[in-house]
């Protein structure tokens, strides 16, 4: 069995998952996200394997580097990185059916990785600009920031589909809390800030190894800035004009568009990270 | 109340006394934009409550860059702007933007100067409105909460302890006096330094911790502070610039990249002694390395090999391997055939060496190696550029094609030459740096990491212990306590405390 055989069979675990999460909510049986929890467990672990497999193979075939060349890989690890968060802040919060919205974007972007025609899952040799231990710092550091906004976007969607009247007791009223989510959703911000600040420190010093200069306004790196420039008016206007709730929901859904096009939108124009 | 109103800063208390904020407060909730704004005044000694004048707090000027509609005006101005040079390419030729948007799209952006927007006056004053913004609410807000920071003395109000929903009550079935100690125990080991406060119904006992921790979004104002100002002295002190050095060859000057190339001087020389390129099976490049010499005074002072991600520091001036090509050429095999017998013949020739041809066909002389020579309008890539010396008559100029072996058939001269061979001689492309402002940009990068950690996960917390001794061996506690950040994880903190204090 090799990586890519074993990543598509976390595809379909992951999408079970969102199955089991989005399950227990329309049918307000908790019992599914319990059991969606471990079947998670089942596929994170699946997944990191599939990484270290993929790792190795490289080995194998003589090239030796990370698996964090290409969009392939890129898209396998964000999965992974969305993945560990949540477990994380399951775990932690003890909530069960938050997942609801955030277990999904895990199995997208496996399944894009996977199903996609223009996404090949060959093992490719690193070009001379990445060869550098650079690379697994930035790559680390950048997706654990995407993986914060990702969630906080699940959370905040959560938030605006909830209804503030409690009576009905409709599908949505089954949700956690509004502060909670509220609260949820400012705390994965914060960690997706401190690691896009750090993703983009990295990259810049790695620029400045590599090229001489660590900062040259080339689209990643602008949109990478944009999107933290997004993130930076969100905090601000939180923590000191006092927004919080639905406005906070939709900056953090703006915050998280802004993300999407940093990581896809900017393949179409050029630049030096048109290669993932 | 709500906590997360005074996140990442103070500035929701005015304070103006000296002490910390739990004196005796007088607390003004005000509604605003539907949430709860706190703000919290205190009694001088005087009993009255007393403002020291703030600096700059009569000024419009300073009003106008302290407000946080700017910040977020200028972020989000800074955010739209910056889309625009990630659609247009920037600095790119003046043919490129004239076929691709027409002429009044390109005198537009010439004029707003979009070519290179990130270097605009427009652009750099929103970066100097923001560095500007940063600073005055820097002071603005440090006057006031230095005092929170840096207290003369701490002291604790147990009745805003006593208010926290957080705060847990429950009873313990031991004496007071044996609770009191091992609590004071526990608080100081988990906390830090227990300060005591007796009333007639029991014993208080409070500690704080990381109350430092409220610099942290200053930590991150000055981050950002420092990257600028390391931006400025690199463009002020600094140069971009690049050369290409053929193998073999030495330079002490290098092109800037700006200002219609102009020379810098380096102040020593640098030789390329080598440059070599490997490709994988998949034909993709593998390592593109130069090998360099410094040489300063005549002397050699160093030599070292570079690659991509690994360049040569030398007198705070990096160089860079950035691209190659081809300089020159040595050990050019020649095939000729002759139109009238056919015949075939090779030689190997290097330039300037004169080739008697047969047939009395005159001689070859090759001049130069071409990269990229231009034929009616087309590019042929690489090749020889030589003359034909006739026994009778004027010279003719050939071109020998790499590419096209059969080109110099086209002349139908008396002879038709190919390239069978040659042997390459390489130069590198080196991008050229000096920039004295990296270290205070990187000064800014690790004070941002600091400061982001700490505003974000870090928060200035007291707790409080309050025990009431009961009938006998009943006793009743109180364990509450609050963050200035964070809410949630005190809660936590709180019932871990409770959980401890059961155990005794």
């Amino acid at each position: 069995m090799n990586s890519s055989m074993l990543l598509s069979v976390v595809t379909f675990v992951y999408a079970f998952v969102s199955v089991l999460y989005i399950g227990s909510w329309t049918f307000k049986k908790e019992i599914m996200a319990k059991v969606g929890l471990y079947v998670l467990i089942a596929g994170f672990v699946g997944n990191t394997l599939g990484i270290i497999l993929r790792w190795i193979e490289s080995y194998q075939m003589g090239y030796g580097h990370a698996p964090f060349s290409n969009m392939y890989e890129s898209l396998v690890f964000f999965s992974w990185t969305v993945a560990a968060l949540y477990i994380f802040v399951e775990f932690k919060y003890r909530e069960r059916i938050i997942g609801v919205f955030a277990t999904p974007l895990i199995f997208l972007a496996i399944a894009y990785a996977s199903l996609s025609p223009s996404i090949g899952d060959r093992i490719t040799p690193l070009i001379p600009a990445l060869k550098s231990n650079w690379l697994i710092a930035h790559v680390i550091t950048c997706f654990l920031g995407y993986a914060g906004f990702a969630v906080a976007f699940g959370f905040s969607i959560m938030y605006l589909i909830k209804p503030t009247d409690h009576k009905n007791g409709g599908l949505t009223a089954r949700l956690p809390s509004l502060a909670l989510i509220d609260e949820l959703t400012h705390q994965m911000v914060m960690f997706g800030f401190l690691f896009l600040s750090i993703g983009i420190i990295t990259g810049a010093v790695w620029a400045n190894s590599a090229w001489g200069t660590y900062w040259s306004w080339d689209p990643k790196e602008t949109w990478s800035l944009i999107t933290w420039l997004i993130y930076a008016t969100l905090l601000h206007l939180r923590m000191m004009r006092g927004w919080d709730g639905k406005q906070i929901a939709w900056v953090s859904i703006v915050g998280f568009m802004a993300v999407l096009f940093t990581y896809f939108g900017v393949n179409l124009l050029p630049g030096l990270h048109s290669y993932a | 109340m709500k906590h997360s109103s005074n996140q990442g800063c103070v500035s929701d208390f005015v304070v103006d006394r000296t002490g910390s904020e739990y004196g005796p407060p007088v607390a003004v909730y005000i509604k605003k934009h539907g949430y709860l704004r706190i703000l919290v005044g205190f009694k001088g000694k005087s009993g009255m409550t007393s403002r020291k004048k703030k600096f700059g707090s009569n000024n419009g000027v300073w009003k106008f860059f302290t407000s946080v509609k700017l910040t977020v005006f200028v972020l989000l101005i800074l955010a739209a702007t910056s889309i625009i040079g990630t659609l247009i390419p920037q600095n790119a030729s003046q043919g490129f933007y004239l076929q691709k948007y027409g002429e009044v799209f390109f005198s537009l952006f010439k004029g707003l100067n979009i070519i290179d927007m990130y270097h605009s006056w427009w652009f750099l004053t929103l970066l100097g409105l923001l560095a500007v913004n940063i600073i005055v609410c820097s002071i603005d807000r440090l006057q006031t909460t230095w005092k929170i920071i840096f207290p003369d003395k701490v002291s604790f109000n147990l009745e805003r302890f006593n208010r926290m929903p957080a705060a847990l009550r429950f009873d313990c079935e031991k004496e007071a006096d044996v609770l009191e100690k091992a609590c004071h125990k526990l608080l100081e080991t988990s906390v830090g330094p227990v300060s005591v406060k007796k009333n007639d119904g029991g014993t208080a006992l409070f500690a704080e911790q990381r109350r430092w921790t409220r610099l942290g979004v200053y930590v991150v104002h000055l981050s950002i502070l420092f990257m600028l100002a390391g931006a400025v002295i690199g463009s002020m002190l600094g140069f971009k610039g690049f050369v290409n050095i053929t193998e073999g060859e030495t330079t002490d000057f290098i092109e800037a990249r700006k200002g219609e190339h102009k020379h810098i001087p380096l102040g020593f020389s640098v030789r390329c002694n080598d440059f070599s390129v490997s490709f994988y099976d998949t034909g993709q490049p593998e390592e593109f390395k130069s090998s360099l010499t410094v040489i300063e005074g005549g002397k050699e002072v160093l030599t070292r090999d570079i690659v991509v991600n690994d360049p040569l520091r030398y007198r705070g001036i990096s160089f860079y391997q950035s691209s190659y090509g081809t300089a020159s050429a040595k050990n050019v095999r020649l095939k000729y055939t002759s139109k009238d017998s056919g015949m075939v013949y090779e030689k190997t020739l290097s330039f300037k060496e004169p080739l008697i041809l047969p047939e009395s066909g005159g001689t070859l002389i090759l001049d130069r190696f071409a990269n990229g020579y231009q034929f009616r309008g087309h590019n042929l890539g690489e090749g020889f550029v030589g003359r034909i010396v006739p026994e009778k008559g004027s010279e003719t100029e050939i071109f020998i094609s790499v590419r096209f072996p059969t080109f110099d058939k086209m002349r139908q001269g008396k002879f038709a030459f190919e390239v069978d061979g040659f042997d390459k001689k390489y130069y590198t492309g080196l991008q050229v740096n000096k920039d004295p402002g990296v270290w205070y940009v990187y000064f800014g990068f690790i004070l941002m990491i600091a400061g982001c950690w700490i505003t974000f996960f870090m928060s200035h917390q007291s707790s409080c212990i309050y025990i009431t001794g009961g009938d006998g061996r009943q006793s009743r506690i109180m364990v509450s306590g609050f963050a200035h950040r964070n809410p949630q994880g005190m809660k936590l903190k709180i019932e871990k405390l409770a959980e401890k204090i059961k155990d005794i």
